[in-house]
This record gives structure tokens, C-alpha cells and sequence, in this order.
């Protein structure tokens, strides 16, 4: 049986190199797919705790962090899509034309 | 057999990992983040949630990815990242120092203090899933088809949309 605790190591690992990618990534849809991995190691978490205490509870959680993904990745894309239209690029830094 | 499967596909899942944060072309570190997914799946299994790992793996891998894959295919090779020996810079050098301390802050506060008892292991079948979800959790679900449901109208109103 593997400690409990690996796979919290395992899950610390992912989400720090989801956070790292969030902030060394230019490319806005590259951003997003840092996010679904620190999303992923949270699932991850929320799986062995439901393990760890006999609980379905933190499976279903599970699910509907993938639906709460699924639903921002769609509005993300969009986004992205049109940032792409306007101006052909979706580099990060090149996203300024809110600045007043 | 339990260990070997386990070592193997977090060390899959890790390296795949750092092949998405890296990997220049969009294309390929998309590709590597399904292999993360496929390898979280197996963790999935081993800690008996076999909906959530299916669920895992039609909806990320089989929807969410492809969905990924489409948007990047439009934009072509416009975004490549800079290759990664061109991208060393305070920046990565900042922000890789912030996500190790990350991670050393949850081992030293977290991880390193737990201590967990007995695993007891939770039913994962879909019809212990159903009974939670619909008992327990009801006001959260209606709440997230409200959710999808706004998304889907954010989604159509954004893409259809003509003067930009």
C-alpha cells in the first residue's frame, strides 16, 4: 500500500509546475493549459482525501472542478479566438489595450 | 505491482508536466498534457475512483484537449513560443524560485505535518457516485448545469461576435 502522503507529493509537484508555466508561458491558450494542470493536481488532492476517510464526497468534488474547467475553458478559447482576430497574436504581453 | 504502477505514472506525469511548461511549439506540449492526463488516470485507479478516472479521461482528454487542439490549429505556427534556451531571464529565474518555494512551503506546512491514518479507500462505482451526487451535493449540481448552461451563451455571444 503507498503512503497517503506520495501522492500529496506527487500533487505539490504538479500544481507548483502548473504555477510555474502560468507565470513563464507568453502564449494565452499555453497559459490555460498551465491552469488545467494545477486544476488537475487539486483533483488529485481531492481524491485521496475521499480515499484516505471513506467518503465519496471528495470524488464528487472531483467532477465538478471538471465541469467548472470545462466551463472556463470554454470562455477562455473564445477569447482567445477573438483576441486572435483583432490582432492576429495572442502573446500576453502584447494584451495591453486595456491600459488606459 | 500497486507501487510500480505508482511510481511509473507520477514520474510520467511529472516529466509530461514540465514537457507542457517547456516544449516551444503549442501543438506538441498539448499532446504531452493528454499523456499527464492518461497518467493521472492510472493514480485515479489505483486510489479506486474508477468514475472519476473514466470522466477523467472522456472529458478531458476526449473534449476539453480537442476542443485545445482546434483553437491552436487555427492560429498555425503564429504561436510558437521562443525556443527554451532562448527564455532565460530574471523572469524564469524569479518565477522558478517562486515554485519551488511553493512546493517547499506545502511539503514543510502541510504535507510534512500530516499524518494520516488508515486509508479506508471510498466506493467508486457510479452507483455510490450517483447516490452522493444527488443527495448530499444536489444544490451544487443544479448549480454547475447553470453554470455550463451561462457558458455556453458567453461562448456563442463572444465567437459571434462581428465589430471587435
Amino acid at each position: 500500500m503507498i503512503p497517503l502522503t506520495h501522492y500529496l507529493i506527487v500533487s505539490g509537484i504538479l500544481f507548483s509546475i502548473g504555477l510555474l508555466g502560468l507565470l513563464l508561458r507568453r502564449n494565452l491558450l499555453l497559459v490555460l493549459l498551465s491552469i488545467e494542470i494545477m486544476l488537475n493536481a487539486a483533483n488529485l488532492n481531492f481524491i485521496a482525501g475521499s480515499a484516505l476517510h471513506g467518503d465519496t464526497g471528495g470524488q464528487v468534488t472531483a467532477f465538478f472542478v471538471m465541469v467548472v474547467a470545462a466551463a472556463e475553458v470554454t470562455i477562455g478559447l473564445a477569447i482567445a479566438v477573438l483576441l486572435f482576430r483583432k490582432q492576429s497574436s495572442v502573446d500576453t504581453r502584447e494584451i495591453s489595450f486595456l491600459k488606459g | 505491482m500497486e507501487a510500480v504502477l505508482f511510481y511509473c505514472s507520477s514520474a510520467l506525469a511529472i516529466v509530461s508536466s514540465l514537457l507542457v511548461i517547456f516544449l516551444p511549439k503549442p501543438t506538441r506540449a498539448l499532446l504531452s498534457l493528454i499523456i499527464t492526463m492518461t497518467a493521472l488516470t492510472v493514480l485515479y485507479l489505483l486510489l479506486g475512483a474508477h468514475f472519476v478516472a473514466i470522466a477523467q479521461i472522456i472529458v478531458y482528454a476526449g473534449a476539453v484537449l480537442v476542443l485545445f487542439l482546434f483553437v491552436i490549429m487555427l492560429q498555425g505556427t503564429a504561436a510558437s513560443d521562443l525556443p527554451l534556451w532562448k527564455r532565460f531571464s530574471p523572469v524564469f529565474i524569479t518565477s522558478s524560485i517562486l515554485a519551488v518555494l511553493l512546493f517547499l512551503s506545502f511539503y514543510g506546512r502541510v504535507i510534512g505535518t500530516f499524518e494520516p491514518g488508515a486509508v479506508k479507500g471510498a466506493a467508486g462505482d457510479v452507483k455510490s457516485i450517483g447516490l452522493t451526487l444527488f443527495s448530499d451535493f444536489l444544490l451544487p449540481f443544479e448549480l454547475t448545469s447553470i453554470l455550463l448552461l451561462l457558458s455556453v451563451f458567453a461562448a456563442v455571444a463572444l465567437a459571434k461576435k462581428e465589430d471587435i
